[in-house]
């Protein structure tokens, strides 16, 4: 099944070797990002050949302020939060969804959309808020139900919004004038996502930045095919789109799902955990839709630079900083008590150091580079 | 509780009264518990059972059983009071003699529910040969239904099981035992309990063919013990799954262990339903699946006997105990990548990056 493997591996191995610098890659996407973690392929990666993980992961980039005005409404009498699993342990100012639901409100775990809406036909009586969070891949599946509880009339439903676009993010990373930024050789690009939008949505990327983009599946054979394309072009001094999951991906996407979401939603500037505002990078309801949006039903705003000033998450997952180099790592930030997101999941960047980093003098030495970036 | 509610409902269900100790509670315990458990020693059903002398000695045991939904596919809770209980004797090496019964009713709850919780009860105590020898029932009020929900159904039914069990002679089982160079075997494909649960679950329902894997391990453990092999450690790869276990054992005996992951057995409906969910096979639970570690020159024998019996037909060695430090789980994985294997921090949620 992975016959292909050793054949890219060498690939991928003789490219970099071409390239004869350090080369850094960034897989965008936070699927990418697990399944580089699940396959263990960081640890087949030619030496100087470095994959950091962009900011594609959407537990990652809600900022605090989101957290903060979901608890708000969760938090209320009569409201039911409806919510995806990840989100659970993402901390705001005064805690997360979980310790939130340990206090009694109910918050139940979806894993759509139209479940959260089905909660709220089930609960007439219970104001039901879907917490919108993801990128075009569930942008689609919230401006459905939206439609849906629009045409019948599920006046208990909302949705509090952060659905955010990946592409204006991808150029906001290229545009910053910030010096600790990486200098990123080439974007390993979304596979599900790029389902959605299309690979050409990634033109803007290859044309005003000449770097490279491949569009990849998820699979570790997928990922490294990705790669080495990458890597291809680097050594060729080329900058390309290449689509290299053309079986699934095509150039202009889905278009069905793209009405539906112009449909109901409009866009607008967005502010990312630790990035900041960026410009056309989010989705709110549309103004004939603007009743199922918990913000005005609850009356609730989300304050955009809420960040914790400290925390350097923002930083970790752009591969700017380690961890160890977070004035909160391993203090007010633990896997017990996390401060950011890179702490959260298991797999984040910082619980992975928390947990092994610091005992792994040089993790390399046993085949082991998953604890790094 | 009105009898409007009731036959809207219809369908007769647990009163606060069952639990008041008076003539209710005497048909409850006569008409819906005790037929399927009926054995000789629950029979005179006084405040305890007399078991007789165990010559040897005694393994206790106990646990609660809080799942939701109270049925799922391939089992439901009473299937897994008694698996649980019997299986945590089972790794201890001791083969169980008795179980208790605690049963925690919500005011509300269908009796038919009722019913088809304790035939699971029964039906599965008798195929892992255990009876249940003594019990005690409680009701609880209604909990708080979701405000202005229509949700009537009242569903819960909480479960303790005890069990007693006789430790076979000669066996040692302990993590103390393992070394460098021991093999971990596993009896079968992994993940399916957690995802058949999740899969029926409310707001993540999912079509699928998935089962729980619920089963007593006490016969497959007897076949294995049986074989004189060098077993030195046994644990049911419950909540937290197959990682779970791994990072116990290496972080009690401070030794690596390294798992191939070519070799780990999931089936590909039980891996596209944790891929759909966006969870890890090796942390979902698991309720008849034993982590075995033996001896390198056991590994054979252990197998044949694992394969020999219905429930360790897929049986395989997934890796090795190792020396290297600092002390890891390592997967090896099919990609030929490596990565470590950690411990979840908790309840699995399913995920959407």
């Amino acid at each position: 099944m992975n016959s292909g493997i050793p054949a890219l591996r060498a690939e991928l191995d003789e490219r970099c070797e071409r390239i004869g610098r350090r080369v850094t890659f960034m897989e965008v996407c936070g699927t990418h990002t697990m399944s580089v973690f699940r396959s263990g392929i960081r640890a087949m990666l030619p030496k100087n050949l470095r994959l950091v993980s962009g900011p594609g992961c959407p537990v990652c980039v809600t900022p605090r302020g989101y957290i903060d005005a979901a608890c708000d409404i969760a938090g209320r009498d009569g409201v039911m939060a409806a919510t995806f699993g990840d989100m659970m342990r993402v901390p705001g100012r005064s805690g997360s969804l979980e310790t939130l639901r340990s206090a009694g409100a109910r918050i139940r775990v979806v894993s759509s959309a139209r479940a959260a809406l089905q909660l709220a036909r089930e609960h007439p009586g219970c104001d039901v808020v879907f917490l919108a969070v993801g990128f075009e891949t569930t942008a689609p599946g919230t401006a459905a139900s939206v439609l849906e509880a629009d045409r019948d009339g599920v006046d208990n439903f909302s949705v509090l919004m952060s659905q955010k676009l990946i592409v204006p993010a991808m150029l906001a990373l290229l545009e910053t004038a910030d010096p600790q930024a990486p200098e990123l050789d080439g974007f390993l690009c979304p596979g599900h996502v790029s389902v959605i939008i299309g690979a050409d949505a990634y033109k803007p990327i290859v044309q005003r930045h000449a770097k490279p983009c491949v569009v990849a599946g998820f699979e570790p054979e997928q990922i490294l095919r990705g790669l080495a394309h990458l890597a291809g072009q680097v050594a060729a001094g080329a900058a390309a789109l290449e689509n290299v999951y053309s079986g699934v991906v095509s150039l202009q996407g889905n278009r069905v799902a793209q009405k539906l979401v112009d449909q109901v939603f409009v866009v607008v500037d967005a502010a990312w955990r630790q990035l900041g505002v960026i410009p056309l990078s989010g989705q709110l309801l549309a103004p004939p839709y603007r009743r199922f949006d918990a913000t005005r039903r609850f009356a609730v705003a989300i304050s955009e630079d809420d960040d914790d000033p400290e925390c350097r998450c923002g930083y970790v997952i752009q591969g700017k900083v380690e961890p160890r180099e977070c004035p909160r790592f391993g203090a007010e930030c633990t896997p017990d008590s996390p401060v950011g997101p890179c702490m959260v999941s298991s797999e984040g960047t910082c619980a992975a150091w928390y947990k092994y980093g610091r005992n792994l003098p040089d993790p390399s030495a046993r085949g082991t580079q998953e604890v790094g970036l | 509780m009105s009898g409007r509610v009731e036959s809207r409902n219809g369908g007769r269900r647990v009163l606060l009264a069952h639990g008041g100790g008076g003539e209710l509670m005497h048909r409850l315990i006569r008409d819906h518990l005790v037929p399927p458990l009926d054995n000789e020693l629950l029979a005179p059903l006084s405040d305890g059972a007399v078991l007789p002398d165990p010559k040897g000695r005694l393994v206790i045991t106990t646990d609660s059983y809080v799942v939701t939904p109270l049925e799922f596919p391939g089992g439901d809770i009473g299937r897994l009071a008694v698996v649980g209980t019997v299986n945590d004797l089972a790794v201890m090496g001791a083969a169980p003699v008795a179980l208790s019964l605690g049963l925690i009713l919500e005011e509300g709850l269908p009796l038919t529910v009722l019913d088809r919780v304790m035939a699971s009860i029964g039906a599965t105590a008798e195929e892992a040969g255990v009876p249940v020898v003594t019990g005690d029932t409680k009701v609880i009020e209604r909990r708080r239904v979701e405000e202005g929900g229509n949700r009537l159904a009242a569903d819960g039914l909480f479960i303790n099981t005890a069990g007693l069990g006789r430790l076979r002679p000669g066996v040692r089982l302990g993590t103390d035992r393992v070394k460098p160079g021991d093999a971990i075997l596993v009896n079968g494909p992994l993940a399916e309990h957690g995802l058949a649960v999740l899969s029926v679950r409310d707001g993540l329902e999912f079509e699928s063919a998935l089962r729980s894997d619920a089963a007593p391990l006490n016969s497959l453990i007897d076949r294995v013990l049986d074989t004189g092999a060098d077993v030195k450690f046994l644990r049911d790869a419950t909540r937290g799954g197959l990682a779970n276990v791994l990072v116990d054992i290496s972080e009690s005996r401070e030794v690596s262990i390294e798992v191939d992951e070519r070799q780990v057995p999931v089936a590909p409906a039980t891996r596209h339903a944790a891929d759909l969910l966006g969870l890890d096979p090796l942390t979902v639970a698991n309720e008849g699946k034993v982590v075995c570690v033996v001896c390198s020159e056991s590994v054979s024998v252990a197998l044949a006997a694992f394969r020999d019996h219905p429930l360790g037909r897929q049986a395989v060695c997934i890796g090795c105990v190792t020396g290297a430090q600092p002390p890891l789980v390592e997967l090896r994985t099919r990609a030929g990548g490596r990565r470590i294997v950690q411990r979840p921090y908790g309840e699995e949620l399913p995920r959407i990056c």
